[in-house]
């Protein structure tokens, strides 16, 4: 009974198509927004910043940019590692080149080149699809970790092979480096998330979005419709890059401070946001924040229970850990192919009727 | 009931087409016209070549004689996607809708050719993208309110009876606002009520927005109904073209494909 | 000289390839999936049968003896078996006619989990698998040649060529074989003819298991049993797609053609660019074939129609 929107019409097709109809569901979102961008940061700490709300945010961007190019638009991407790189090492050598230059640029500039070299790898797409365009995404995978793990421009030449972030300031805060509190690095990541979701939902609802789907659902006659498929799957490539670029560039900057490629950025990477896609829900947006949310999470709770709690070898919940996830995607997998977000669609529709059963 | 409607000239010319697929020849130099603003058939037995006649008018097959003249372009191979902006639209017959999306937004890609605000619009949406979605959205809605789809515009297409899942995707070819409308098979498994209903809604259409239609059909009943002039396929060749009386009464059309009707017998 | 024995150790790496790729296609051939998972189904295999055989393994633990290679090879097939047999009733059962990404993505679900279990079961460290297989150079080669090449290896290539032609045989002669490529090209329409899904599956996967148990040993007695067998996955798809999914005899030219390639391009390009070709090179091999001939050597080719 709280939850119906009976009386709410919508008298223009704009409020029609907005992202939240029902006025509990702007209130909620409105509630949410000011507890994150006000109330944590009031009582965030380290760990807090570290395990999990700054792990979770930039999982969700990369999760985001995956959505884009795997839920949306039906091309498979297992080099999501791979392009964290790029956008990782673009920001890199941005920040070591030009230390004078401004640092959110240089984290959308590396954005932007990583969208370049997803374009490039996306244009096999073009004659191949479905599963065997996950291949060639491995191709890219393997070939750029490679090669930045080889070619000693990239890491300056350090003769560790790492790349460590240095410190930078955004409007005087220190958003990078060990000096940097949570509290700025957390709501620097946010912002980046909060607007780039926004505009993610936006293209997604939009012509750019329907053509995508279009070409997801069914490429032939997304052709025969009109929509220019290079067009289509290109940009999807292009803005599902940049976004995992994006991603990439904070997750060594703000949040690991240094990286190696082969630990970092390994195909394990890859399968990770993988997951949270499947698992959140392919084509939501919001799926991919309950995806990330979730994935984030159960480590910490597998951990915090068994090797805390029941006191088993940290080993041991790694295991547990493995085999937990390999079990919830074939889950997934068989009993809700959309995810979390749908199961969430559901509770809200049960939610409208509630008390009654229907 | 006779009503004045202006036929035109030439709007498509199909000359000396000829399509093989391996050893396997689809269509032998087939030639016919379509004249603007009219209705016209194409029919013939299963396997004639009629859907591979719609392909290779839309650009989905190529054939490798012979050539199609639209609008006054000539031209023998063309891709799909320029076909659609020259203002060719088509159903298929095994509903070629997309799946995962609602009525609305599978109607809204027919209009795809016609919006054209960037990448970078379309993230910011407030402003021109928005304005040029809502101006879209409208023609969508009279789209919807002329086919009486309305109830469904926010379902999935993936769950509608077969019959409402043609309509819808009539609608999105509607939306195209074509020249040119290719209808594979409309009435495939309707019952008669839903042939009634996918006729008046051709008829309209060609009615009131002067669309030329070409439509494969098998119900006689329809064809001879509606049709302004029919082709008739068999094994890739052309038996007959003309009016539908003319090709009714044509004895190779007859044996080939219509039958007698034995009560005519003496 | 030195070019020749580059190209067979490629040859015999390839071969070891092969073995993996061959469980592949053989999943593949008749349910259509790429079944992810086949890199682990070896490792568990070989830590299986290192259990059965080992006395630092459970079974000695819990039965006081260890079994000859002969019956524990027999052990581990039943094991591979029951895998199968929970396979198909956990996971492919609920998945009939779903589109092969989903398919696939269920695979690497199953990878994570049993590598996850096999680490639980087993334990992660590596075990050396000695079951009687020769060891060492082929000496007469070598002394009259100045050849180096692992008796092993030769070993391996003659049971590749054994399982090769018996599975071609297989699919090609027999009603099981014909049913088994009918389920590969459409589960419902399978179905609707008579065809038992679930026996085929589980006759497929536990063929597979086989398969994967005879790479299981034979990586195992070349460097042990050990956790990067899973990642021979990843080896195989480029292979597969250079022989094509559906071919058996494909699975073993691709493994032959990669093996050389990488040993060839590490060796001889390799220096040039600081070397670890052979991790990426495989991959722009088949990504060349992906844009040049998308159904491999002698795969089928796929048509569309609308």
């Amino acid at each position: 009974m709280f939850y119906r929107e009976a009386g709410q019409f919508k008298t223009s097709y704009k409020a029609d198509q907005a992202i939240f109809t029902i006025s509990q569901d702007r209130f909620f979102i409105g509630l949410l927004l000011i507890v994150a961008f006000v109330v944590v940061p009031i009582f965030i700490n380290d760990y807090w910043a570290n395990a999990i709300l700054i792990h979770f945010l930039v999982y969700a961007l990369a999760a985001l940019g995956l959505n884009i190019l795997t839920g949306y638009c039906g091309q498979v991407s297992l080099g999501t590692g791979g392009f964290m790189a790029v956008g990782a090492y673009a920001s890199y050598k941005l920040v070591t080149s030009f230390p004078e230059m401004n640092f959110i640029v240089a984290i959308l500039l590396s954005g932007g080149i990583t969208a370049c070299v997803g374009v490039v790898f996306g244009l096999p797409s073009l004659r191949i699809k479905g599963f065997y365009l996950a291949v060639a995404t491995l191709a890219a995978q393997f070939f750029l970790v490679w090669l930045f793990n080889k070619v000693g421009w990239f890491f300056n030449y350090s003769p560790t092979g790492m790349i460590v972030s240095p410190p930078r300031e955004v409007f005087g805060f220190l958003v990078t480096g060990p000096e940097a509190s949570p509290a700025v690095r957390y709501l620097f990541c946010l912002s980046f998330v909060a607007v780039f979701a926004l505009a993610a939902k936006n293209i997604v609802r939009g012509r750019v979005g329907r053509s995508w789907m279009a070409i997801r659902d069914m490429d032939i006659a997304a052709e025969l419709i009109g929509i220019r498929p290079l067009e289509a799957k290109l940009t999807a490539f292009a803005v599902s890059s940049f976004y995992i670029g994006v991603a990439g560039a904070l997750y060594f900057n703000v949040w690991l401070g240094s990286a190696e490629p082969t630990e970092a950025f390994d195909i394990n990477q890859s399968f990770f946001v993988l997951f949270i896609v499947i698992i959140g829900g392919l084509g939501s947006i919001m799926g991919s924040f309950m995806g990330a949310a979730f994935m984030v999470l159960v480590p910490i709770t597998l951990k915090t229970i068994m090797v805390d709690g029941m006191g088993f070898a940290v080993g041991a919940a790694k295991h547990a850990e493995v085999m937990l996830l390999g079990t919830l995607i074939i889950f997934f997998l068989i009993v809700e192919p959309h995810g979390l977000a749908r199961l969430w669609q559901i509770l809200k529709e049960k939610l409208r009727k509630w008390p009654f059963p229907y | 009931m006779a009503y004045e409607r202006k036929i035109g000239d030439t709007i498509l010319a199909v000359d000396q087409i000829s399509l093989s697929f391996g050893g396997v020849k689809a269509l032998s130099n087939i030639s016919f016209s379509v004249n603007e603003h009219e209705v016209f058939a194409i029919i013939g037995p299963n396997g004639a070549g009629k859907s591979s006649m719609l392909n290779c008018i839309n650009g989905f097959y190529h054939p490798q004689e012979g050539t199609i003249t639209f609008k006054g372009k000539t031209r023998r191979q063309v891709r799909p996607s320029e076909a659609a902006r020259e203002g060719i639209a088509r159903t298929f017959q095994n509903i070629a809708l997309f799946k995962g999306m609602t009525t609305l937004d599978n109607i809204m890609t027919g209009r795809n050719t016609k919006m054209n605000k960037g990448i970078f619009w379309q993230a910011l949406r407030f402003g021109p993208a928005e304005k040029e979605e809502m101006e879209h959205r409208a023609v969508v809605e009279r789209v919807i309110d002329f086919l009486e789809i309305e109830a469904i515009r926010k379902t999935a297409v993936g769950t509608l009876p077969y019959g409402l899942q043609k309509r819808v995707e009539l609608g999105r070819a509607l939306a195209a606002e074509p020249d040119l409308l290719l209808l594979d098979e409309p009435m495939a498994g309707m019952n008669l009520e839903e042939k009634q209903d996918m006729c008046r809604f051709i008829l309209d259409v060609n009615d009131e927005f002067g669309t030329t239609i070409v439509l494969i059909e098998h119900d006689m009943g329809v064809v001879m109904d509606i049709s302004d002039r029919v082709v008739v396929l068999d094994y890739g060749k052309k038996l007959a073209d003309g009016t539908p009386d003319e090709v009714r009464n044509n004895q190779d059309v007859i044996d080939a494909y219509l039958g007698v009707s034995h009560d005519e017998e003496e | 000289m030195f070019f020749l024995e580059t190209v067979i150790s490629g040859l015999m790496a390839g071969v070891m390839y092969s073995l993996v790729a061959l469980g592949f296609v053989l999943i593949f051939k008749a349910s259509g999936i790429f079944n992810f998972a086949q890199g682990v189904f070896a490792l568990f295999a070989g830590l299986a049968l290192y259990d059965f055989i080992a006395t630092d393994g459970w079974f000695y633990e819990v039965f006081g003896f260890v079994l000859p290679v002969w019956l524990g090879i027999i052990a581990t097939m039943g094991v591979m078996v029951i895998v199968a047999w929970l396979v198909e009733f956990l996971v492919l059962r609920h998945l009939v006619n779903q589109e092969p990404i989903i398919l696939f993505m269920s695979t690497i679900g199953l990878a994570y989990f049993l590598e996850g279990l096999g680490d639980v079961l087993f334990g992660s460290d590596v075990k050396p698998l000695n079951i009687g297989l020769p060891q060492g150079a082929w000496d007469y080669l070598l002394d009259t040649h100045n050849l180096y090449i692992e008796k092993l290896e030769i070993v391996a290539a003659g049971v590749a060529a054994v399982l090769v032609i018996v599975l071609a045989i297989f699919f090609q002669k027999t009603r099981i074989g014909r049913a088994l490529r009918a389920v590969a090209d459409d589960h419902q329409a399978a179905l609707s003819v008579g065809i038992s899904l679930r026996t085929i599956w589980v006759i497929v996967w536990s063929v597979s298991g086989f398969v994967a148990l005879v790479a299981g040993i034979m990586w195992g007695s070349k460097s042990g049993i050990q956790f990067s067998l899973s990642l021979i996955a990843l080896k195989a798809l480029p292979v597969l797609i250079l022989g094509g999914f559906t071919s058996v005899p494909g699975a073993i030219i691709g493994g032959l053609i990669i093996g050389v390639g990488e040993k060839v391009a590490e060796v001889y390009a390799g220096p040039f660019v600081g070397g670890a070709i052979e991790n990426w090179f495989a991959y722009m091999l088949a990504l060349a074939f992906l844009l040049v001939r998308p159904q491999g050597l002698f795969g089928e080719k796929i048509i569309e129609r609308v």
